[in-house]
């Protein structure tokens, strides 16, 4: 296809400019997180309120719930955790930090961004065909979802799902690819592996891990699918009886639903890794940046994210601990999942070691970064509880899971894409002729700390209702029968609080939403380095607001990024492209 | 929202009133001292960097500082803690899953179905008679399918709550017979998923007598929240009489 061909105005729509593609993204992202938000405050209000009808709609249904659990998860995970910082920040900031001006595939790329929307609109269309979207959650256990008469949603509700998630895979191993080749063929003359950006490693190991578990995932997907419409039995066994129909006629095989916890959660756990990962690399170089310090043990750093993509790969049964693994194999994933505590404690470390008596500027990017290692840890933390299987025996499918999930990934890596953005609003804002513009301050801190406070009252309970016992997905806590019953009323007060909690924590991400209209429309304008930043990203001739003849300006790189030097007059810093030793630029 | 729901919750987040749920089991002391340690180790991990952190960003500016001491040594401590914990962990893992069942265990089969359990006692013949998905049917009174062609089918015994002995070891053999569900009982720190097609066997000893909960832990589908059942410990006297009765009732 000629794009430039096309009329200017669906040129600049199907656009293969990568910084719009990744604008593109970004506002996919946004949208998906705004749903998701909004999914997850109707199903904290159900939970606490059973009887709350809502507008529009009536009462929440046992099924309905169960189906905002589903999109909740899937819209979070794929459409916001993936897309935000592998492909939004990818396209946007990737080429430059490496001294490129484009990815290696332009046309790809756009293609990626449109399936990932087509993924997203036919998630979103399975809310309105009979019966409504899936309820087997997002892991679509089968032969709960292999089997169209399960339950509500699990007709074409769950065909829509499957069709949705294979496109989305499809689109992020095109993605994947395109990072990769970017990443390995167009970096600039003196950008040797080690002078590489944190960030860049992470978006490469993600990439890397993208392809490896996309891949698997998608023949997932497609045997799943042909269960359901072909008679095969791949994840079926023989004399399966679902609401009272044997399907020994349709599905003659014999086949076994721990096939697809293995094929899915390998898919799975390294989905976790590719949504934090870009995270980790922006925050060691955030916070060396605000600190103005090298990051503590560079190479280590480089060496520790590869490790944990790695073992990243290696640790997917431990979601199986009591799925019917063999309790052999059990305690092999558990000692696979305690050795990714060490790369990730190693991180931990430098980050403390990089602050440490450094008197870092507090800009919003620095506190989203802070929040982030805050989050990292006390989320992390309970990974080694989880790991070991006697222990995951009583907490696994509890609260303590989904505070542990949601501290780590959910509320670490929004961290990581806040602070991104704060960060790099300059370069998403600038283009050509046109300076960026610097997101308030003022409102950004505000933000921060109700972000904070909001994120820790929510999930940190969590835990304790975990360990009273309360497990996921239930549609109600009140008016269930027997000893059950009890145990769950137990839980109220707290759940009560959590459902406050995220209330606050959902409305304080207006100010987020205030802050964005407010610089869009009359914001400070940015000056072209604003944080003083030593990456290319922020280089002269690579900002977008570059004259056209800075396109022939060759990029170079002399050294590691976040060099700096004391003197008697200060601080200087040292600029990956600059040619003098010293770059005269004094920090405010 | 009012005043009261927050001070309730409040209330609920002092530590005074949260707790494991009451533990009647033999292996469950050992699991909750394991899990209280663990959580213990992790809160003084957790609170020990955060004031490296606060204290680091509080403290005068000094000049970067380098060494392998930094970089090295502290993640030789935390590899040998998570090292001790694994191990600690192994252990009571292989002590309830490694090793099978003792001969002189109770047998009781476990089923899930959805929406409910059921539970199957072999009778006096100690063996469980033959099933078939196609003999299911539960309004006639057979919702597992015992074959009636089977002889060791006849004296089986089929509840719909889980009565059982304290101070026996109880051999529970789990499947499903549709999707799969996660058998869950909070008070004897016991889960196992209910896989179709599968059976598990999972072996434990009530201690205490009285009444508990039963959960399903795996989504299963709409009536997955109210998919439970309770469990009864008796007293050995009391089981026996309980299941004598049974017996009785499932005479041919």
């Amino acid at each position: 296809m000629n794009l430039t061909k096309l009329p200017a105005k669906r040129r600049r729509l199907f656009t293969t400019d990568h910084r719009i593609i990744g604008i593109q993204y970004l506002i996919l992202a946004l949208v998906s997180v705004t749903i998701g938000t909004l999914l997850s405050l109707l199903m904290r209000i159900h939970l606490v309120w059973p009887d709350r009808i809502v507008p529009f709609h009536g009462p929440i249904l046992p099924e309905d719930y169960l189906a905002l659990v589903t999109i909740h998860g899937t819209i979070m995970l794929f459409f916001v955790l993936t897309t935000a910082p592998q492909s939004g920040f990818g396209n946007l900031i990737l080429p430059a930090q490496i001294g490129a001006r484009r990815m290696a595939f332009p046309v790809a790329n756009a293609l990626s961004f449109w399936l990932t929307a087509l993924a997203l609109l036919i998630l979103l269309s399975s809310t309105f065909v009979p019966g409504g979207s899936a309820i087997s959650g997002w892991t679509a256990y089968p032969p709960f979802s292999a089997v169209p008469s399960a339950g509500p949603g699990q007709g074409l509700g769950m065909d829509l799902w499957l069709a949705s998630i294979a496109v989305f895979a499809i689109a992020s191993t095109i993605g994947a690819i395109n990072t990769l080749v970017t990443i390995i063929k167009f970096r600039c003359e003196g950008m040797t592996w080690e002078r590489i950006p944190l960030t860049v490693w992470g978006w490469f190991t993600a990439a890397l891990l993208s392809i490896i578990a996309f891949s698997v995932l998608l023949a997932a997907l497609l045997l799943l699918f042909c269960d359901r419409h072909a008679g095969t039995s791949f994840f079926i066994p023989a004399g399966d009886l679902v609401s009272g129909t044997l399907h020994a006629a349709t599905h003659p095989g014999n086949g076994s639903p721990l096939l697809w916890l293995h094929l899915f959660w390998f898919f799975g756990h390294p989905e976790v890794y590719i949504a934090i990962l870009p995270g980790l690399g922006l925050t060691s170089m955030l916070l060396a940046n605000f600190s103005h310090r090298r990051v503590f043990a560079y190479r280590t750093m480089i060496f520790t994210t590869l490790l944990i993509g790695f073992l990243g790969i290696l640790l997917w049964g431990h979601h199986m601990f009591v799925a019917g693994l063999n309790p052999f194999a059990a305690s092999a994933f558990s000692v696979s999942t305690m050795a990714i505590a060490l790369p990730a404690s190693a991180k931990v470390l430098s980050w403390l070691t990089t602050v440490w008596r450094s008197r870092p500027r507090y800009t919003t990017a620095m506190l989203f970064s802070l929040g982030f290692v805050s989050l990292f840890i006390t989320g992390g933390l309970t990974g080694p509880i989880l790991a070991q299987p006697i222990l995951d025996e009583y907490l696994h499918n509890t609260f303590f899971v989904v505070a542990h999930f949601h501290l780590i990934m959910a509320m670490a890596a929004i961290f990581g894409l806040f602070a991104a953005t704060y960060y790099w609003f300059p370069l998403m804002t600038a283009h050509s002729g046109r300076p960026g513009r610097l997101m308030s301050e003022r409102l950004g801190r505000l933000h921060f700390w109700t972000t904070l406070v909001g994120a820790y009252a929510t999930f940190l309970p969590m835990h304790l209702t975990g360990l009273m016992g309360e497990p996921r997905h239930y549609a109600q806590l009140i008016g269930v029968p027997n000893a059950a019953g009890h145990l769950l009323a137990g839980t109220l007060p707290l759940n009560r609080f959590i459902t406050w909690s995220a209330i606050f924590l959902a409305t304080s991400q207006l100010l987020f939403f205030a802050n964005l209209i407010h610089t869009l429309l009359r914001g400070k304008t940015a000056p072209p380095n604003p944080w003083q930043a030593t990456t290319l990203e922020w280089h002269p001739a690579l900002h977008p607001n570059a004259p056209p003849e800075a396109s022939e300006v060759q990029i170079a790189v002399y050294r590691q990024p976040c060099e700096y030097q004391s003197t008697a007059e200060g601080e200087l810093i040292l600029p990956q492209w600059s040619t003098d030793t010293i770059s005269n630029i004094k920090p405010e | 929202m009012t005043s009261a729901s927050i001070q309730s919750g409040l209330h609920a987040l002092s530590l005074a009133t949260w707790r494991l749920p009451f533990d009647a089991s033999a292996h469950g002391p050992a699991l909750d001292h394991h899990l209280l340690l663990n959580l213990w180790i992790i809160l003084g991990l957790a609170a020990l960097a955060h004031l490296i952190l606060l204290i680091g960003l509080a403290a005068r500016r000094r000049p970067e500082s380098k060494s392998w001491r930094i970089e090295y040594l502290p993640l030789a401590a935390l590899a040998i803690l998570f090292a001790f914990l694994t191990l600690r962990a192994e252990r009571l893992w292989a002590d309830s899953r490694y090793t099978g069942p003792e001969p002189t265990a109770l047998q009781v089969q476990v089923v899930g179905q959805q929406f409910a359990w059921y539970f199957r006692y072999p009778g006096t013949d100690y063996t469980f008679g033959v099933t078939k998905p196609e003999l299911v049917d539960a309004p006639s009174g057979n919702p597992l399918g015992i074959d009636p062609a089977d002889g060791h089918g006849a004296d089986d015994i089929v509840t719909s709550e889980l009565v059982l002995p304290a101070n026996r070891q109880i051999d529970l053999r789990i499947n499903s017979l549709d999707v799969i569900h996660g058998f869950s009982v909070p008070v004897m720190r016991l889960k196992q998923n209910a896989v179709p097609g599968m059976t598990i066997h999972i072996h434990f000893t009530p201690k205490v007598p009285g009444t508990y909960a039963i959960l399903c832990t795996q989504v299963c589908g709409l009536g997955h929240y109210r998919m439970n059942a309770n469990l009864r410990v008796l007293p050995p006297d009391q089981f026996a009489a309980w299941l004598a009765a049974k017996e009785k009732a499932v005479q041919p």
